[in-house]
């Protein structure tokens, strides 16, 4: 028989602070590690593209923090699911810490990919590309939740508004995924397949291999902490809390 | 309205009750339908002034000066869709009684479309007129507004619903609406240029009908769910 008991206990903020205290620094120190080893193999290692020069080096940025802006909306929409459906408390913590990180890493993305196209297509951002302007949307729907969320001052009714708005928006999340491939765009289509044969050198494909399971695990660390931060708020009058935070001071 | 409670309704009764009832409190009140279309008027004829003897360049940038005045008047004259009804306290009726919310809400909507995308849509020639937009493309340019109007009224109407009860919701519903708006935006402009210079229409119009469809089924189901919390909170 599985233990089933962890399921009952998020429903507890005491046990939640104490289990995401106890296995933070392990998702951090991991994430450190394979940032700090993804990053200098494949900003200092990595040969130089033949066509781009070193030009290229910004996809260890750029790429992993896109595919996991986007990851960020999709375990948005389903914490936002859940609140919804069974009124989890943890479901509507969970989304209210990931929209602030999905948002700057949305920005990350947008940002990094203008610094690359100013050399590379020789503008920094057009407007009739479909990748760019709906992933901009995303900036602004990431945005647009947090403002709704807080609008209603921490009431049941703004966590619900703000899982409702996740839950429409998740209609951009497959025309962004699908933009480079439905319209023309200068944006490249993408690189890394996993049915067939990917059009990514393999010098250049193994650092970003290892990076984009670093972001993923930066940002799950980032969760936690917003986490933390949101329990400490909910529950700043109770007596555990206090107490809580005088052992941690 | 007074009805006994035994009279057995059809759903098409009480969507044509909602959306007679809704016509005729807009039109007790003149500002509602009178306002967004002189909105759209005035800023039009700003840009023309702004443009000043540049005919040309007005020209060229009439298609993204429609759709941005248009989408400002819908987004504005939203904040006031469901706000009565929630002040007085009939929204929670409507969500208590036994009838389809789903269709209450496409009714309202509708009612709320006639009374501000259809003024704009019958303003197309003098929108026009001051843009320098030929006549001969008028009956393609209304068209656009029509399904634009349509797109705008039931997307924006989810933020609607969802930031009603709240005092200042005007700022929030803008927010929330902006990036769905984008879409309709990008195929509504495409579709407009398409109209002035002569092209084909067929595949930004399909796009146009497509979202509008869209919108029309699916939008509720949101509003349904942002019209139960806002009476709840």
């Amino acid at each position: 028989m599985p233990n089933w008991q962890w399921f009952h206990r998020l429903g507890s903020p005491k046990w939640l602070l104490i289990t995401l205290d106890r296995w933070l620094p392990w998702v951090l120190g991991l994430a450190f590690l394979t940032l700090l080893l993804s990053l200098i193999w494949g900003l200092a290692f990595t040969p130089p593209d033949y066509k781009q020069g070193d030009v290229f080096r910004i996809i260890y940025i750029h790429v992993p923090a896109a595919v996991v802006a986007l990851a960020a909306y999709y375990a948005m929409a389903i914490a936002g699911a859940i609140a919804i459906i069974w009124r989890m408390k943890v479901a509507d913590m969970v989304l209210r810490s990931i929209a602030p990180v999905g948002a700057v890493l949305t920005f990350i993305a947008l940002f990094t990919g203008a610094i690359w196209g100013k050399p590379t297509w020789g503008t920094y951002w057009v407007w009739q590309d479909a990748r760019l302007t709906s992933m901009l949307i995303l900036f602004f729907l990431y945005l647009g939740i947090i403002a709704l969320h807080d609008a209603f001052n921490g009431s049941a009714s703004g966590q619900r508004a703000a899982a409702i708005m996740s839950l429409v928006g998740t209609v951009n999340i497959p025309i962004i995924y699908k933009s480079v491939d439905w319209w023309a765009s200068l944006h490249q289509p993408a690189s890394i397949k996993f049915t067939e044969e990917s059009t990514i050198a393999l010098e250049m494909f193994q650092p970003l291999m290892i990076a984009i399971p670093g972001f993923y695990l930066f940002c799950l660390a980032a969760v936690m902490l917003n986490m933390k931060v949101q329990i400490a708020h909910n529950s700043r009058n109770n007596s555990w809390m206090i107490e809580h935070a005088k052992i941690d001071s | 309205m007074l009805v006994s409670a035994n009279e057995n309704f059809s759903s098409y009764r009480v969507f044509t009750a909602i959306l007679f009832r809704d016509l005729t409190v807009y039109f007790r009140y003149r500002g509602s339908w009178i306002n967004p279309l002189f909105f759209i008027l005035v800023v039009i004829t700003l840009f023309s002034l702004g443009f000043g003897a540049d005919s040309q360049a007005l020209r060229v940038y009439s298609p993204s000066i429609i759709w941005v005045t248009a989408l400002l008047a819908v987004l504005l004259s939203l904040d006031s869709l469901f706000k009565t009804d929630f002040d007085d306290g009939s929204l929670e009726q409507l969500i208590l009684s036994s009838q389809s919310l789903y269709l209450s809400v496409l009714a309202k909507i509708l009612a709320h479309w006639f009374v501000t995308g259809l003024p704009i849509v019958l303003a197309t020639p003098l929108i026009s007129l001051i843009l320098g937009v030929s006549f001969e493309v008028l009956p393609e340019v209304s068209l656009g507004l029509l399904l634009g109007t349509g797109i705008l009224s039931f997307i924006g109407a989810i933020g609607a619903s969802l930031t009603v009860s709240l005092a200042s919701g005007g700022l929030l519903l803008s927010l929330l609406s902006m990036p769905l708006y984008v879409p309709a935006m990008i195929f509504g402009v495409q579709y407009l240029q398409d109209a002035i210079a002569g092209w084909p229409l067929v595949p930004s119009l399909s796009m146009l009908i497509g979202l509008l469809l869209a919108a029309v089924v699916l939008s509720p189901l949101a509003i349904m769910a942002g019209l139960k919390l806002s009476v709840e909170a």
